[in-house]
């Protein structure tokens, strides 16, 4: 695509993230639903096209038709910014994220930085549209939102490190092409930590947490505080929020599956591509759905004492003997 | 309130919960002054769907009452009937054939597994977890089919009457009610392993909202919130009525008084259930299911009686004041829930919100049964 | 056992009326009548006792005295039948004017105590259910309030799970329980002004 006029490849990588985004959304909610519905005895959405699957832009066309209410009294800026702001680091982050060898928008060499970076913007968002919101389990919610975020941005931050200093460069794409076959992969003991594993099921756990995915969706605990941080949107203003947490899932799952599972590399050395990323992450979203539909949902304070009591001390673990394993062998 | 909470400089805000709020199941509220997530006082807030029961038990003879009954506690409505026409019957001086008294406990204890079923599901909706919820209702869902096919409806029974029952079963009762007993025998291990093995859910429910002995005897709390608190105390042993006495069943009574052992008290006392239908279809006698002289018109003669059974939540009362008409004078409900919620606000105090929601669950509330 | 430690119990208290009654056939086993001031000394002997509450409720009695006055003057009148024919009887067998002029005395006193007087003041009953956990002992307290002033103790000092149903007897009766933290309406609407299981309430 290098022939191209930068300004067309812009164009197509931002038109591609935007329905890829919403595309995504809309067949994760599928997804989730179905899922949950053959987890609990019964067959979820059938009626809207083949197996349902059109469901989701039933439900799209409703939330898009509803007029948009600001509740007297909320913050009408900040109540408004809130999820466009959710939905905006959402899309951004796809930025840096490679699909395959060649597919990625920016192809920069701090990704992983910016992925961060981007996506710790996402607390805002639930903080203003708690505190814009005007209503107390919102404001209750934000505030859980925030400091399970804080928490779990630490640890998570510590095991990418760790990883960073294996590989040696920030750039998703070079991790990937250094993770080659089955074996190379950095989810396993032998490619230069014995803790890795350890370090991927931090990884992972704090990506629910950050998520705010069960069971740690504290900021959303439906039979404590309703609805959390959205219970006064309706509309496209809850549909946002949405279609965030679904874009923030997938982001999550993408890099576990980029930083552990070797990205689109093929587990046996065929046709590296954009399939075997995909069925990486969607199969770790799957697990996500999985551990959601089963688990019920901790509690605040056990899960702060979780991140600072265990997840912390274990990842500067892994960092440390890490660091001892490179400077040795 | 203490007197760090009267300190001006301390300050707290007021948290509605409810009457609309997914935990309280039902129109109830409960007014919460909180500080951050701690929880400084609780008051519930009742009368949402108050609709005098007692007063129109006083406009109505004896058995145009019978359908208000199973409008109390509608999950486990039975019970009440049960309890109601004890009490008449015990007024008047009603003999039931015994087959009827087999039936009836039966179905009532059918109806208390159903009842311990939904709640098993929405206590752990309560805590987060969705999918027991449908496991339970799909259990609870082959009981419900039973008793529909019996009673002629599915929640708001209405099939005893004054000297037995409104009919007899019919001939696959008895098979339907032993391949209930064998699903659930079958399917209660699969229920520990999800939820009483599960290790959120114990760190959740072990150690969370307390409630001693000594504040169920202060509060009247009785059914599984006492003996949850080591109190052993269950109508059916302790003050035998129908045919109770002949049935071999054990009360489960846990001490430790917190979440776990109010829900582990109803998983038990499902197998208990379980074992007094079993013996029930056993025992069961050929005969009438309906004394022969009942007479139309119930005239119970002047004075009070008082009967109590245990409902699925406690003991459910009913005093009954005749003046020897055909209506009855006075008609008090003695709910167990409304007893049972009277000590939420004590026993919520410094609790977290997370927790207080997991305690207001294991109090198993049935809102009309509060507000009658 | 239990049923007579706490017959003696209560029967210390000045007012208490203890009456043994039949469980199979009533449901209780201490049917105790106190006077309304006593009530609380009543629950005290009671939570020593080890008992548990179940309900506070009343009972509206009204139209009870006038029930009561119509039968005491049938009753008079039926006695005083009895004494004409006896008088009558007397009269045939004396046969003096004092015998004739006797009779119409009695009738009078008879209208005078069942129509010209009124009839005492009607009242409400209110009763306490209380109930051990580890005995079979059911204990019925009872207590009368006339209906014009119902003030009776509140109880939920002793038991603090007496306070909502004293609060619901409050609600239905309008019974007045002094002492208690607060009245205002549990189940009926938090402006209602009405007592709905009074038997003079028209809805």
């Amino acid at each position: 695509m290098a022939e191209l006029p930068e300004i067309f490849r812009v164009m197509a990588y931002v038109g591609g993230i935007m329905a890829f985004v919403g595309l995504n959304a809309a067949f994760l909610v599928w997804m989730e639903r179905k899922v949950a519905g053959h987890i609990q005895r019964r067959i979820g959405p059938k009626e809207v096209g083949p197996f349902g699957i059109l469901q989701s832009l039933a439900d799209g066309i409703k939330l898009m038709s509803k007029q948009l209410v600001v509740p007297a009294k909320a913050d009408p800026i900040l109540y408004r910014v809130a999820p466009a702001l959710t939905m905006i680091t959402a899309v951004m982050v796809f930025v840096v994220i490679p699909f395959g060898p060649a597919l990625v928008a920016r192809d920069i060499n701090i990704g992983l930085l910016l992925i961060f970076a981007i996506a710790s913007v996402n607390v805002l968002a639930l903080l203003i549209g708690g505190w814009g919101s005007n209503n107390k389990y919102s404001v209750i919610s934000a505030t859980r939102a925030v400091s399970q975020n804080v928490a779990y941005e630490v640890p998570m931050l510590i095991t990418v490190v760790t990883m960073v200093m294996i590989v040696g460069s920030m750039n998703l794409n070079e991790i990937v092409g250094q993770q080659g076959n089955l074996l190379q992969w950095y989810i396993f003991p032998w490619n230069g930590s014995i803790l890795l594993p350890v370090a991927f099921v931090i990884f992972f756990i704090c990506s629910l947490a950050e998520t705010n995915r069960a069971p740690f969706d504290l900021g959303e605990a439906e039979s404590e505080l309703v609805a959390g941080f959205h219970t006064e949107y309706g509309g496209m203003g809850f549909g946002l929020f949405f279609l965030g947490e679904y874009g923030h899932v997938f982001v999550g799952c993408a890099l576990a599956s980029i930083l552990f599972l070797g990205g689109w590399q093929c587990p046996f050395g065929w046709m590296p591509g954009v399939h075997w990323m995909m069925i990486k992450t969607y199969l770790l979203i799957f697990v996500v759905m999985w551990i959601r539909w089963t688990y019920p949902r901790t509690t605040l304070y056990g899960l702060l004492n979780l991140s600072w009591k265990v997840m912390v001390p274990f990842s500067l673990a892994v960092l440390l003997v890490t660091a001892a394993m490179l400077k040795v062998f | 309130m203490s007197e760090w909470a009267a300190d001006p400089s301390y300050e707290t805000f007021v948290l509605n919960m409810g009457p609309q709020h997914p935990a309280t199941h039902g129109a109830l509220r409960v007014k919460l002054r909180m500080d951050g997530e701690y929880i400084v006082e609780a008051e519930p807030v009742l009368g949402y769907i108050h609709r005098m029961h007692e007063k129109m038990g006083e406009n109505r003879t004896y058995l145009q009452f019978m359908p208000n009954t199973g409008r109390l506690d509608y999950l486990s409505a039975l019970s009440y009937n049960h309890g109601y026409v004890s009490a008449v019957e015990r007024a008047a001086g009603i003999t039931v054939p015994e087959r009827a008294e087999y039936l009836r406990v039966i179905t009532v204890e059918l109806n208390r597994i159903s009842s311990h079923l939904l709640w098993v599901g929405a206590f752990v909706l309560d805590l987060g977890g969705f999918t027991p919820l449908l496991y339970a209702m799909d259990d609870r869902e082959q009981i419900l089919d039973l008793l529909e096919r019996v009673t002629g409806s599915r929640l708001t029974y209405c099939y005893f009457r004054f000297g037995g029952l409104y009919n007899d079963v019919d001939d696959d009762f008895e098979a339907g009610a032993r391949a209930i007993v064998k699903r659930m025998r079958d399917k209660l291990p699969m229920y520990h392993n999800l939820i009483s093995k599960n290790i959120i859910l114990r760190q959740r429910l072990e150690g969370v909202g307390p409630i001693t002995g000594e504040m169920c005897r202060k509060y009247g709390a009785t059914g599984p919130v006492a003996r949850g608190s080591g109190i052993p105390y269950d109508v059916r042993r302790h003050e035998p009525y129908s045919v109770y006495p002949e049935l071999d069943f054990d009360i489960p009574v846990y001490e430790q008084g917190d979440s776990m052992a109010r829900y582990l008290v109803r998983m038990d006392e499902i197998e208990q259930s379980l074992r007094i239908i079993e013996q029930g279809l056993d025992k069961m006698p050929d005969g009438p299911v309906m004394a022969e002289k009942v007479p139309k018109i119930i005239k119970p003669p002047k004075g009070d009686y008082y009967f109590a059974v245990e409902a699925a939540r406690g003991s459910f009362g009913v005093r009954l004041v005749s003046d020897g008409t055909n209506t009855p004078y006075r008609l008090k409900l003695r709910s167990p829930c409304f007893s049972n919620v009277s000590l939420f606000g004590e026993a919520a105090r410094g609790m977290l919100l997370a927790d207080a929601v997991a305690m207001f669950g294991s109090l198993d509330l049935v809102i009309p049964d509060i507000d009658r | 056992m239990k049923t007579n430690a706490v017959e003696k119990a209560l029967g210390a208290l000045g007012s208490a009326q203890v009456a043994v009654s039949d469980h199979a056939t009533r449901g209780f086993h201490l049917n105790v009548t106190v006077n309304p001031e006593e009530v609380v000394r009543a629950a005290e002997v009671l939570d020593a006792e080890g008992f548990f509450i179940e309900a506070v409720t009343g009972v509206d009695w009204l139209g009870e005295q006038e029930a009561l006055a119509k039968e005491a003057a049938k009753k008079a009148a039926a006695a005083q039948k009895a004494a004409e024919a006896a008088a009558a009887e007397t009269a045939e067998q004396g046969g003096g004017e004092e015998g004739a002029a006797s009779p119409p005395e009695p009738a009078d006193e008879a209208e005078a105590a069942g129509q010209g007087q009124e009839p005492a003041e009607d009242s409400f009953e209110v009763v306490y259910d209380f109930n051990h956990f580890q005995q079979l002992c059911r204990v019925t307290v009872r207590t009368r309030v006339p209906r014009s002033n119902p003030e009776l103790p509140t109880i939920s000092t002793v038991y603090p799970g007496a306070d909502w149903h004293e609060r619901e007897a409050h609600d239905f009766f309008g019974l007045i329980f002094t002492g208690h933290p607060d009245l205002s309406p549990l189940l009926l609407p938090e402006d209602a002004d009405f007592h709905p299981l009074r038997k003079d309430y028209k809805p």
